[in-house]
């Protein structure tokens, strides 16, 4: 694929088109100035945020992530985490587009347990269906469960994001060949969504096909997240670039790279 | 009157309305969202939207999460 044609390579979410196929979340900095810092690195286009109760006074002076992260820079993409159920979920994404000035992006996450934090399959549905309803863009974080990508893809959710592992675990791809059907299967953007651990796990991702990679713990929990930020977007481009450019077959045995004919020996 | 604000009991006067406990709360320009008993008040409701004893009110902002 020619330089001229990469610029054109973009990932189109609720019609509008990005350069970078990293999403973000913003959880988990030391402070906002790391975070600012990490996210420019990163190049990330798209940045998720968390709903909570507003700090009435308790925290006076804090600085607001939307002040640090502007929407008029970021495309905001609010999250329902921590939602163990679709009645909260929903109230949540309604809040989130009073908030951001009737923004209908969200990604929904609908969690079953505490220690796995893998979604409700049944409730994210559920919501899904709801906010899709409402009018929602909806982004779905789900398990790597092919049938459920395609239920959630058939709702009408624009796009639909398996995790990679349990979120925060960094554990990388634990079922690539999933990943891989529901993204044969898929006519809207696949993303994975939680359990990179580094940046060969993101060009894993993206060499599978996946349209972009969401990812939070792996950046801010490096040692140096503004580095880390810096080498994610590069696994990103790289896995991409390796996927549009299609690999070689893997073989079991040797083929020699120098030519035979022409040995003097 | 007693009302809930973010989990928390809050003495109002009878017959608050959404925008004077915004104002209140040093709130004015600032962005948030507020729900009352789980039903999202929009901003442009918020001058006639009067509180009733008891109300469980959320006034929620973005923060850092993933």
């Amino acid at each position: 694929m020619s330089t001229e044609n990469q610029s054109h390579d973009r990932l189109i979410i609720a019609g509008k088109e990005y350069g970078s196929r990293l999403l973000v979340g913003t959880g988990k900095y030391k402070d906002m100035d790391e975070t600012a810092r990490a996210i420019g690195a990163s190049g990330a286009e798209i940045v998720t945020i968390a709903v909570r109760r507003t700090n009435l006074g308790q925290n006076p002076g804090e600085p607001n992530i939307l002040d640090v992260l502007s929407p008029e820079r970021y495309t905001i993409l609010p999250n329902t985490a921590g939602c163990y159920d679709a009645e909260t979920a929903v109230r949540t994404c309604r809040l989130a587009r009073e908030l951001l000035d009737g923004h209908n992006l969200v990604k929904l996450e609908v969690l079953g347990d505490e220690k796995t934090l893998f979604p409700d399959v049944m409730a994210t549905l559920k919501a899904a269906e709801e906010l899709v309803k409402d009018g929602f863009d909806v982004m779905v974080y789900t398990n790597d469960d092919p049938i459920v990508a395609r239920e959630l893809e058939a709702i009408g959710c624009i796009a639909v994001m398996p995790l990679a592992a349990p979120i925060g675990s960094g554990l990388g791809i634990r079922n690539p060949l999933n990943i891989l059907t529901i993204v044969e299967n898929a006519k809207v953007p696949v993303l994975v969504d939680a359990g990179v651990g580094t940046a060969s796990d993101a060009a894993e991702a993206m060499e599978l096909g996946c349209d972009g990679v969401l990812m939070n713990t792996a950046i801010a929990a490096a040692k140096d997240p503004v580095l880390m930020a810096s080498a994610m977007r590069k696994g990103i481009e790289a896995g991409r670039e390796a996927f549009l450019a299609g690999r070689m077959p893997a073989k079991r045995f040797a083929s020699a790279s120098s030519p035979i004919e022409g040995l003097f020996f | 009157m007693q009302i809930t604000l973010n989990g928390e009991p809050r003495e109002v006067a009878e017959g608050t309305r959404m925008a004077e406990l915004v104002e209140t709360l040093s709130l004015t320009g600032q962005r948030f969202a507020v729900e009352v008993n789980a039903e999202l008040v929009p901003r442009s409701r918020f001058a006639e939207h009067q509180l009733s004893p008891n109300d469980k009110v959320e006034i929620i902002q973005a923060v850092g999460g993933g």
